[in-house]
């Protein structure tokens, strides 16, 4: 199955005909498109075009109604993700999230928080913790590697001073970007990221898109990314795809869909050609069920 | 001064009972916010295999007692986490994610059956075991007043402790107790790193069950006599000293559990004994007014 990512034309997450319905209400209408690794794939659109559900659908707190979601795992080969329970979707399929509201273990240290997303790996190695307790090696080995592979995120994210304290009482951009890399030590290889850039200062902003990209070239994972910040969307992004009132617009490369009519429309409305920076309505919660779970 | 060392002792190995099953109850109300009252009948059940172990194998005198009280011990906390684990399976996993009311109602409900079941399989009538572990030293004497402390207690408080660091090694060192921890936080957030959430609480339901069980076994070589019925206020009072403690702290269940059982045995020292589980249940009530969130617990933040 190694060769999924040799194959250009096989799609690291391929969604096809995805739909989610609550009642009468339709949060994904018909969704399709793919997600290449190594390239950022920016999901966009106006509140509730259902930007989050489809995030959902993806890490399995929502079963679609209908629809197929295919991930390619360049290791393990082709997992369905409609029909897979969530933890199993972060542990087996390599698809890990990060969410709107920060949602770190608050009252964990940092370095705990980086920890725990090596869990599994941990948990083998260990016998299920109880042999692990009498100091067997190979659980000592891992927990190590544990360390080590947090302490090379922490390093990615400027926290190694900050190791010891609890996350909960870091810096709102620090929590960001300590959310970013738990997500990594899952070792993912697709990386959902929910509004990342939400109130971030100018600066924290650029240092989370350095970092978003460091991930893009280095770890070669593919980034699904929902921003309603436009100059992150556009600075970093490597396609996007517009989705308004639950279907799907618009699909292209930046500069394509920036001129997209039917985008411009969906963001301002006719008869108005205006550059769509900021152009935002107030912020709500972008799924029908209100909360982004 | 003699007889308060005496009641300082027993009280001490008594509240070791108390604090071993308050860290089930504190554990699980952490991990899934609900108050597991059937933990007491897991403890009786504790008892119960400890007891048939010792009386099956047939030893109760001789130089052959260590072997007794280690198999007794080691088989009463492989077999009790059964009842643990079944009890999270059967009775509570289904209802997760429905109304408190509901999981609290299910708990009062295998209270009932738990102590039913041992009934129809044991009979109605109290169990002895005679007295295997005798003896001690006297560590004081003053005013015809002997205190002692028997290796009976001294044994208790070894395997108290014993268990107490040990587990909270793991909920501190292992990847199992990060993984508590975790669920404790945020079950979702947990489930996306990775985390097997029903098995981890599961696991917690099996760890609670494994310590009440050793305080099985110790309140039968204490008091060589149980029946089916003996769960419910032993359980009741280190559902007391949980709240005592702070209901979701580990350090809080020990603390608690061991100051419920200084309050009891200083009360019937001092006063009656007639009125020591009222002492203990003021204690509650006291605490439930003035520190709802008990003495090391922490003050339920809101989550954002």
């Amino acid at each position: 199955m190694t060769d999924a990512c040799t194959h250009p034309q096989t799609p690291l997450l391929h969604v096809e005909h995805l739909t989610m319905r609550f009642g009468g209400l339709v949060a994904a209408d018909d969704v399709s498109f793919k997600a290449q690794d190594r390239k950022i794939t920016a999901i966009i659109g106006p509140n509730g075009a259902g930007k989050t559900t489809l995030f959902n659908c993806l890490t399995g707190f929502y079963a679609p109604t209908s629809g197929r979601l295919e991930l390619n795992h360049p290791t393990r080969g082709e997992c369905l993700l409609e029909r897979m329970e969530g933890h199993r979707i972060a542990r087996d399929a390599g698809v890990a999230r990060t969410f709107q509201n920060i949602r770190l273990f608050a009252r964990m240290t940092v370095l705990e928080n980086l920890i725990v997303a090596q869990h599994n790996r941990l948990m083998r190695a260990s016998g299920f913790s109880f042999l692990g307790l009498l100091g067997f090696k190979r659980y000592v080995d891992a927990e190590t590697q544990a360390v080590e592979l947090a302490r090379y995120w922490l390093d990615r994210i400027g926290l190694t001073e900050r190791a010891d304290w609890e996350a909960g009482n870091l810096p709102y951009g620090d929590q960001r970007r300590l959310e970013v890399a738990r997500a990594m030590c899952t070792e993912p290889v697709l990386l959902c990221l929910d509004e990342p850039a939400a109130g971030l200062n100018p600066r924290e902003s650029a240092d989370l898109n350095r970092l978003l990209t460091f991930i893009r070239d280095e770890h070669s994972i593919g980034l699904l990314l929902i921003e309603h910040d436009m100059s992150v969307v556009m600075g970093i992004s490597d396609h996007i795809v517009v989705l308004d009132y639950g279907r799907k617009i618009a699909d292209g490369t930046p500069r394509a869909v920036r001129n997209d009519p039917a985008v411009i429309r969906a963001y301002l409305g006719d008869e108005n050609d205006e550059e769509n920076d900021n152009a935002m309505p107030p912020k709500v919660t972008a799924d029908p069920k209100g909360g982004d779970v | 001064m003699e007889y308060f060392v005496q009641q300082l002792i027993n009280g001490l190995t008594l509240g070791a009972v108390y604090g071993l099953i308050a860290i089930g109850y504190t554990m699980v109300y952490g991990i899934i916010g609900m108050i597991n009252f059937a933990h007491g009948e897991i403890f009786m059940i504790g008892a119960f295999h400890a007891l048939i172990i010792a009386l099956g194998l047939g030893i109760t005198t001789g130089t052959w007692i260590p072997v007794a009280l280690v198999a007794a011990l080691v088989g009463t906390m492989l077999l009790t986490p059964i009842y643990g684990w079944a009890l999270e399976r059967v009775a509570y996993r289904p209802l997760r994610g429905s109304p408190r009311l509901a999981t609290l109602i299910t708990a009062i409900g295998m209270s009932i059956y738990l102590p039913n079941q041992v009934q129809l399989l044991q009979g109605a009538r109290i169990k002895t075991l005679p007295p295997v572990l005798q003896g001690g030293f006297e560590i004081m004497e003053g005013g015809g007043f002997v205190v002692t402390l028997s290796y009976l207690q001294i044994l208790i408080m070894v395997l108290t402790v014993t268990l107490m660091v040990a587990f909270t090694l793991i909920i501190e060192k292992t990847a199992l107790g990060r993984a508590q921890r975790a669920c404790e936080q945020d079950r979702t957030m947990a489930a996306l790193s990775g985390i097997n959430v029903d098995r981890t609480i599961a696991l917690t339901f099996v760890m609670g069950a494994t310590l009440a069980s050793v305080a099985g076994m110790i309140f039968l070589l204490r008091y060589g006599v149980i029946d089916f019925f003996i769960g419910f206020l032993v359980g009741i009072k280190a559902f007391t000293a949980a709240v005592l403690g702070g209901i979701g702290s580990l350090p809080g269940a020990m603390l608690g559990g061991f100051l419920i059982g200084l309050i009891e045995a200083f009360w019937s020292g001092y006063f009656t004994v007639e009125y020591k589980d009222v002492a203990a249940f003021s204690i509650l009530v006291l605490v439930l007014i003035f520190r709802p969130t008990g003495l090391l617990g922490k003050p339920d933040i809101e989550k954002v």
